[in-house]
């Protein structure tokens, strides 16, 4: 039943990945406090090696089929039947790629801003890539779930000694909500595996089929940690928080990385294991993910403060994201796969460029501003190409993902599609208010004489325009991966047998 | 009747180590240097855990069993026993209490708690107890001239000799019952007239069960445990906080397992609720903690709560899980005290949770390796930590005890509140004063120990796993 293509060039590629941001860190740990330099020198040099090897990936895949690529397979513990099992499909694999492209932009855009504890920031910082491609890799769900836990230790760091004045608060607020949605998926998890007949695996998870009771109790379990990682509606409330307070690299690895793990959950384990729940509470998910894309637009007009700003834009942009994937259908999948990868790149982006100009200013106040395009034009225009990318601008890449999951979403149900255009709508607002306010007006003495982009940030913010455009204009380089993975999906989540309907459950 | 020499091949460790302990006393009186005593003490776990080897067997007309279950209890007592005396003498040297007896009341309390894991009959089980007990008491009043180290072995006294009564009176209960002392005669006695859910028997496990849970500071026999904790050095707070509860849970599992094993059901009823509470206070009264050792006192009643599901599962896979717990927890817990033992200066106490306050950037060397130990004793991956929880509860849930799992899961969660203050006060607040680090290399040998078995076991749990499971082949 298990199929898989196993890893035959006899380089075991996605363990490197793995291991590598781990031997930076170790090698971190023993240069010298005094030897800031060196740190940071490590820190690039493994962040870009890592990425240089994980470019094979995005040129060897096999587009043509949906079965798990580049396998490897050890025993873990025998015992409990846990294997260190790794591997990619159309879905996962381009999240490895961007963890790995961002992990570098995080280096460089504190290359400077990062001035205490730098040897503990990389470290940390390097944990957290090998730990965030861990997640997307594993085909173990203990494994996946070890790594899945592990990250909270990083960023709780990250956000916790690096972040703003609040950032106490932002750190344990973090960690706990994220920590208690996870502890339930463990439950979840050890049900499944007794049910399941002692297995973690899982493909072999995925061919069993489990009673409709027990599906609705794990689909809630799951929601628990994936809901909270995305985040969704009512368990939204960690994520301003922790995105303000967060050092720049921690925004961009969390806004950009971590919350479409929430998300990726979902495609991985909630619909595949569980396609009788699913089905059963699409209406509730579509529901919560219209809320969420009009709620947080509508908070994001209120917003004073930059970082918090982009921070609700997150929860109104994973609201098209949830939207698209609980549509259930190849457009409204696809797009939602799709942007969340816009949304890494432009909201990453967006971080990026607010980092920028915070360790310029020192605030992030945004009647602070004001006519920063005259000050530093070759920054104006950076924003102005993320802007239109964040409203979905034609040619960006932010309108192939929307209008992808608008069309899935009026598939599925008129009123979803509706209400969730009204999204793009108060989006456009409030970006494009955003600019006005920060970049047009007069110019406010605190950004007076300030000076342009140097070479290390035109570096950090490059890649991601040119992703923006390419996926924009071109997007089938990137749909094209996921294709069979989805189509399969799907499959999948139709096939379990007709007892979907709720009310078979209140008889 | 002729006198029959009994087989003394099974209690060879505790002969060693009675004879060394006694010796130890003596030798005390000549030897000047203390630190000579704590290496003769060392040396002496070496060979007691030597001789443990090819020591299998029954003895004394099936009072005294040395088996593998018997053995993996032993090996913790010894690991204790070695970490407490590594982080010993710097201690003792600080707080002016430098006296040889400290070691010979250590191996002696060893020897109870080693006489308890191969208890085969309630008898041998209460002389160990009482062994084990008595040193401990002596151990927590160790500091003659500090009132609150008086207050801790005053109350660990009278507490214990409450538990040691209603031990000795639910062991009479059942010697009216049955008519025999010995655990298996006991469940062969009462398998084969039916006593399952006779009253005397439900007392009898009741008060059972109070005397363990109060060695084990369970909840709501764990008044004495913050105090003595508190109030007790260090490091014997360090050696009590393992120890004794592994002790608790070796006669715990053996006596409910073996004697009452076919009356599971009524026992797991008075154990579930114990455990619950036991979780329940545990974590959230250690939330309002200022002081570290308080606070480490309430976190170990909180382990002891989820190793009960271990116990309330039962049979051979709930048994493995709780010695797998008790294996990564001695080595954890004894990590996160010889921390709290480098902060004790000539100057500063060094227990008031506020004095971790921006330890990262005076020593981050030991806000690092605390960073470790709280992260295990949350039960975040990868550290050994998590996966002693994650053993418990995939024995619960595969008895059926799903429902308890989830609420254990929820209490976890919140003790990650307490724990992360501890990291959250070294990493994240500047330092208010200069704290002095009282390190040994003693005490970096064992931090060096205790820390490498967190991350391997975590990463790499084979191998403790499939000990446990040998050592309960026999259940």
């Amino acid at each position: 039943m298990e199929q898989t293509i196993n890893n035959t060039s006899g380089f075991p590629i996605l363990s490197m990945l793995i291991v590598l941001p781990l031997a930076g860190a170790a090698l971190i740990l023993f240069i010298s406090r005094a030897n800031d330099r060196a740190v940071k020198m490590v820190g690039l040099l493994f962040s870009i090696a890592t990425f240089a090897l994980s470019l094979p990936l995005f040129a060897n895949f096999d587009k043509t089929t949906h079965l798990m690529q580049f396998v490897e397979q050890h025993e873990w513990i025998p015992y409990l039947n846990m294997n260190y099992h790794l591997g990619l499909d159309g879905i996962s694999v381009l999240f490895v790629l961007l963890s790995t492209l961002v992990t570098i932009l995080c280096v460089l855009i504190s290359w400077e801003s990062v001035r205490m504890k730098t040897k503990e920031f990389f470290i940390s910082l390097l944990v957290m890539e090998s730990a965030m491609i861990g997640v997307f890799c594993s085909l173990d769900f203990m494994l996946f779930y070890v790594f899945w836990e592990a990250m909270l230790i990083p960023m709780f760091l990250l956000i916790g000694v690096w972040g703003g004045p609040n950032r106490i608060y932002a750190a344990m607020k973090f960690f706990l909500y994220t920590l208690v949605g996870s502890v339930l998926m463990l439950v979840g998890i050890i049900v499944l595996y007794f049910y399941a007949g002692r297995t973690f695996n899982i493909l072999e998870l995925t061919n069993a089929a489990y009673p409709f009771k027990m599906q609705l109790m794990l689909f809630w379990a799951f929601f628990a940690a994936f809901a909270v990682k995305v985040p969704m509606f009512p368990v939204h409330t960690w994520l301003p928080d922790a995105h303000t307070e967060a050092p720049t690299a921690g925004s961009v690895i969390l806004a950009a990385v971590l919350i479409k793990m929430g998300a990726y959950g979902f495609l991985r384990f909630s619909m595949p294991l569980l396609p009788d729940a699913t089905r059963a509470m699409t209406p509730v998910m579509l529901t919560l993910s219209v809320i969420a894309i009009i709620y947080g637009g509508v908070i994001c007009l209120a917003q004073t403060d930059l970082k918090r700003l982009i921070a609700y834009s997150s929860v109104s942009h994973m609201g098209f994201v949830t939207l698209g994937i609980f549509a259930l259908n190849v457009q409204g999948i696809e797009g939602g796969i799709l942007q969340m990868l816009n949304h890494g790149i432009v909201t990453g982006a967006l971080f990026l460029s607010v980092g920028i100009i915070y360790d310029r200013t020192h605030t992030r106040d945004i009647a602070d501003y004001g006519g920063v395009a005259s000050v530093m034009p070759v920054y104006a225009s950076f924003f102005i190409v993320f802007t239109l990318a964040s409203i979905g601008l034609p040619a960006t890449n932010g309108f192939v993902g929307e209008f992808l999951i608008l069309l899935g979403a009026f598939k599925a149900s008129q009123w979803a599609g509706v209400l969730s255009a009204t999204g793009i709508i108060i989006g456009a607002g409030y970006m494009l208010w955003l600019y006005q306010r920060v970049f047009f007006m007069e110019t406010s003495s605190k950004v007076a004489g300030l000076s342009d982009l140097n070479g290390r940030e035109l570096v950090a913010l490059m890649p991601m325009v040119i992703l923006i455009f390419w996926i924009g204009i071109y997007p089938n380089a990137f749909l094209s991966f996921m294709h069979p993975t989805v189509q399969h999906l799907i499959e999948r989540v139709n096939s379990g047998a007709g007892q979907a309907d709720i009310l078979g459950l209140i008889k | 009747m002729p006198f029959v020499m009994p087989d003394l091949n099974p209690v060879v460790p505790e002969i060693v180590m009675t004879i060394i302990a006694v010796l130890l006393l003596m030798a005390e009186l000549v030897i000047k240097r203390k630190e000579t005593l704590a290496l003769l003490a060392i040396i002496t776990a070496g060979v007691v855990s030597f001789t443990l080897i090819g020591s299998m067997g029954t003895t004394f007309s099936g009072m005294f069993v040395s088996d593998g279950y018997s053995t993996f209890f032993k090996l913790i007592f010894i690991v204790n026993l070695i970490l407490t005396v590594l982080i010993s003498p710097k201690y003792l040297a600080v707080m002016r209490i430098n006296f040889g007896e400290y070691y010979s009341l250590i191996l002696f309390s060893t020897l109870g708690m080693m006489l308890m894991a191969s208890a085969a009959d309630i008898i041998v089980l209460y002389l160990g107890l009482e062994l084990m007990a008595l040193s401990t008491y002596i151990l927590a009043g160790f500091i003659r001239y500090d009132i609150r180290s008086n207050e801790a072995a005053i109350k660990y006294l009278l507490l214990g000799a409450f538990a040691s009564a209603i031990l000795l009176y639910g062991a009479s209960l059942i010697y009216g019952l049955t008519g025999t002392t010995n655990l298996k005669e006991i469940a062969a006695y009462i398998a084969g007239h039916n006593l399952i859910s006779n009253p005397a028997l439900t007392l009898s496990m009741i008060m059972f069960a109070a005397a363990f849970s109060f060695k084990i500071a369970a909840v709501p026999f764990h008044m004495w445990a913050p105090d003595a904790y508190e109030g007790a050095p260090t490091p014997i707070t360090a050696f009590m906080s393992v120890g004794p509860k592994a002790a608790g849970f070796a006669v715990l599992g053996r006596v409910f397992l073996t004697a009452f094993g076919s009356a599971h059901m009524d026992w797991a009823a008075i154990l579930i609720p114990i455990s619950i509470l036991t979780m329940a206070v545990g974590n959230i009264v250690a939330l309002s903690q200022t002081n570290i050792k308080r606070m480490l006192a309430y976190s170990s009643i909180a382990h002891a709560g989820y190793m009960l599901l271990g116990i309330i599962s039962g049979g051979p896979v709930g048994l493995a899980s709780v010695l797998n717990y008790m294996f990564i927890y001695a080595f954890m817990n004894m990590g996160a005290f010889a921390v709290v033992i480098m902060l004790r200066t000539e100057g500063a106490r060094g227990e008031d949770i506020a004095d971790y306050e921006g330890l990262s950037k005076t020593h981050p060397m030991a806000a690092a390796l605390m960073l470790v130990f709280m992260f295990s004793l949350t039960g975040i991956p990868p550290m050994a930590g998590f996966m002693g929880k994650f053993y418990l509860f995939m024995s619960a849930v595969n008895a059926g005890y799903t429902w308890l799992v989830i609420i254990a899961v929820l209490f976890s969660a919140i003790s990650a509140y307490f724990y992360l203050r501890i990291v959250m006060l070294m990493y994240m607040k500047e330092p208010r004063t200069t704290v002095e680090l009282n390190s040994s290399p003693a005490i970096g040998l064992a931090l060096a120990v205790t820390v490498s078995a967190v991350v391997f076991i975590g990463i790499q749990p084979s191998m403790v796993i499939n000990f446990a499971r040998l050592a309960v082949a026999g259940f």
